[in-house]
């Protein structure tokens, strides 16, 4: 519990504080002698519902903060002192915006259900059989100088007509509707399947906070004013129904409704929101040049390209977008080049529709004839990696696909003169196929024995193979160099035995922090979490490992 | 934006208002509110729909995620045959289902949301999709073949001495291809 505690803090907090501001609304709403009324003819609802809109508008003012993905850069930039928990916690930004999301749905559903039920009561109200009270309180409003307590004003309607027919009530519709469709497409099977349904669905969220806004205009939730209470003693004119008007302690009662609380809440992100995508979209307007196009072996193709006043470090990432293929789609890559370069490079791999028109575009082109406005850039994009560098001593673990990252801090590695004194370099995969070309860095690196070569020690492990490798590895099992990488480190099949490795860098480096960067699934992300706290001492002079997550 | 299955996307729709009308129909029921026996109905559409939407079909590839426990709902789906199987019917039988939902207001959400499905079904069937069941696929294990508990009694035939001594200036054409074709299994 208390390492879910650290790892995810921020969510966890965020729980509490619903928590928090939904009991203290629920009891305001419950004691609150200006809703004794409505508490009449509603019951509990009226704080149930109070309670739940409440915490939505907290929900909906926080979930739009971690998808600035500029302004989490900026927090991420601006923390060069010691602060790793802040650091980590940023890096968490989407599971944040994920907790919160279902915190908001939750409270949606409370709110629905509430609400549903408040309308019936409220045309019960009206009905004959109701109770004295409840006709009486539902009968103000009919005449001059009155206000009214029950917004339905006449037994002789449904409550879906005057759902319908009210600002609030049909707002209220929308955006719940609004919100299923976006639930609905969010799952992550439907993010993993069409991922354009999910982001095009998710962009309806403008709807949402419109009609968020909308929605309390209406000021169904009705309270006595302040100088009715005065005047009006509730306890006894509750009992005294005939004398209400006749009798100076039970003048009429006057009600008004809530003013519209949400607008407040969600001003200031959604303000901070729109100037981060209008950042995003003069970006994007900058002129990218494509310098160079390199096609790699298994449909991997290379593209360096500038930019004026990009501004790059390692393991960040940028998101592509190619007007010619899909005017409206934005695709995350992670950088490959080090940021002393003179250029920025991705390295892309057909994956999909669109990187496979990508390749067909670059690869046959080849700068022949390229179109006016070849790509647009937007970013870059924090993200753990650049810590590689302060730690003395790093880790780093790289699991199929997540090894692009860890080539822009190794080609970076070669222009620094001081951290880290040595890194430590795990690459999981099934095969070396897709990642020639990371192998071919790896192998310049092996060969400056003087420079960097000497920082960097790696381990390759090969997750699958068939009788055929199996036989011709054994078969050269005493050669120089490797068969299969051509490296003269020998490389490892299976999975590697991660108690042992991390045994002995921590008796290689004692009492020293170590930093662990991880790139790769979920699988391997909850062991290598283990091991580091396993495999760190209690101790001030033991030492340490840090644990940090890249995600995609 | 060329190959989204829209049929997955109106599967979680639909589960999604299966729930919602459930969930409304229980409040009304709940309640005891005027016209309640829609809340009733309510009820049970949405247990029905959450039933016939749970199992999740392959995608046009034949890959499928399943959802925990489907298999038993997968075979009951099946059994309907193209009752189930195409979307035209299902996108059908949802704006059925849904229109007494219109009628009190517990279930109007659950209504419109059932709708919507409804009509990315329709889409779905458009586009020619089907409902396929994931099953779980029954191969037979490779066993090795009877010969491996003999091992052979002779060895292999080679070619005469002469021949098989290595000539150091001819390496290539020392090599000879073996005259028995080597297979794995011998029955």
């Amino acid at each position: 519990i208390m390492n879910l505690i650290i790892n995810e803090g921020v969510s966890v907090f965020m729980v509490v504080i619903n928590v928090a501001l939904f009991t203290v609304t629920f009891l305001y709403y419950s004691s609150q002698e200006a809703f004794s009324y409505t508490r009449v003819m509603l019951g509990s609802g009226l704080a149930f519902a109070r309670a739940s809109a409440t915490c939505v508008n907290l929900n909906c003012m926080v979930i739009l903060l971690p998808v600035s993905r500029n302004l989490v850069s900026l927090l991420r930039g601006s923390c060069t002192c010691r602060c790793r928990v802040l650091r980590k916690q940023l890096d968490k930004n989407i599971t944040f915006h994920r907790v919160v999301g279902y915190l908001l749905v939750f409270h949606s559903v409370v709110h629905v259900i509430a609400h549903l039920s408040n309308i019936e009561r409220y045309h019960e109200s009206q009905s004959t059989e109701a109770g004295e009270l409840l006709l009486k309180l539902s009968s103000l409003g009919d005449r001059l100088n009155e206000s009214f307590l029950n917004p339905i004003r006449t037994y002789n309607t449904t409550p879906t007509k005057e759902v319908l027919v009210n600002v609030s009530g049909l707002s209220g519709l929308v955006i719940t509707l609004v919100l299923a469709l976006m639930v609905t497409s969010s799952t992550e099977f439907i993010r993993r399947s069409s991922y354009e349904v999910f982001w095009f669905t998710h962009h309806f969220f403008v709807v949402f906070l419109v009609g968020l806004v909308i929605h309390g205009i209406g000021g169904i939730v009705r309270g006595q004013t302040a100088e009715s209470l005065l005047m009006h003693n509730v306890s006894y004119c509750r009992e005294h129904l005939d004398e209400w008007g006749d009798v100076d302690q039970c003048p009429l009662p006057h009600f008004r409704g809530s003013d519209p609380a949400s607008w407040k809440w969600i001003i200031a992100p959604s303000l901070l929101y729109i100037c981060e995508r209008i950042l995003r979209f003069t970006r994007s307007l900058q002129p990218v040049a494509i310098t160079k196009v390199v096609t790699h072996p298994s449909n991997v193709v290379e593209l360096q390209m500038t930019k004026t006043g990009f501004r790059m470090e390692p393991g960040q990432y940028v998101y592509l977008q190619c007007p010619a293929i899909a005017p409206l789609e934005w695709h995350p890559f992670t950088l490959t080049s080090a940021p002393e370069e003179d250029h920025f490079s991705v390295h892309v791999r057909v994956a999909g529709d669109w990187t496979a028109a990508l390749y067909c575009v670059h690869h046959l082109t080849q700068g022949a004839s390229m179109p006016n406005k070849p790509l647009a850039v937007d970013g870059p994009f924090g993200s753990a990696s650049r810590d590689v560098f302060r730690y003395e001593v790093s880790v780093c673990i790289a699991a199929g696909i997540g090894v692009t990252p860890f080539a822009s801090v190794l080609k970076s590695l070669q222009y620094k003169s001081s951290n880290p004194r040595k890194l430590y370099f795990f690459w999981i995969c099934r095969d070396t196929t897709a990642f020639e070309w990371f192998r071919d860095l790896l192998l310049s690196l092996e060969g400056d024995t003087t420079g960097t070569g000497r920082l960097v020690s790696f381990h390759i492990y090969l997750t699958s193979w068939d009788d055929a490798q199996a036989r011709h590895i054994t078969l050269h099992r005493d050669s120089q160099r490797d068969v299969v990488t051509g490296f003269r480190e020998k490389t490892f099949f299976g999975r590697p035995n991660w108690d042992q490795e991390f045994r002995s860098i921590a008796d290689s480096h004692p009492g020293s922090n170590i930093g662990v960067f991880l790139c790769g699934p979920k699988a391997i992300s909850k062991v290598i979490r283990k091991m580091c706290s396993t495999h760190s001492t209690s101790t001030l002079r033991g030492v340490h490992f840090h644990f940090n997550k890249e995600r995609f | 934006m060329g190959k989204i299955e829209w049929a997955m996307w109106a599967n979680e729709q639909a589960l999604a208002s299966g729930l919602i009308l459930l969930t409304g129909g229980i409040v009304g029921v709940a309640g005891q509110f005027r016209n309640w026996q829609f809340a009733a109905y309510g009820i049970a559409a949405g247990i029905f729909i959450c039933l016939l939407e749970y199992p999740r079909g392959c995608k046009a590839k034949g890959n499928g995620v399943q959802r925990p426990g489907q298999y038993c709902l997968t075979v009951c789906v099946k059994a309907f045959g193209p009752l189930t199987r195409n979307y035209y019917i299902r996108a059908l039988l949802h704006a059925a289902l849904c229109v007494p939902g219109a009628f009190i207001l517990c279930t109007v959400l659950g209504c419109v949301c059932l709708a919507i499905a409804s009509i990315i079904y329709l889409l779905a069937a458009v586009r020619g999709e089907q409902w396929l069941p994931i099953l779980p696929r029954a191969e037979p294990r490779e066993k090795p073949g009877e010969s491996i508990k003999e091992p052979p009694q002779n060895p292999p035939p080679r070619p005469p001495a002469e021949m098989r001594r290595k000539r150091a200036e001819d390496m290539e054409g020392a090599a000879y291809t073996n005259p028995m074709p080597v297979m794995p299994n011998e029955y």
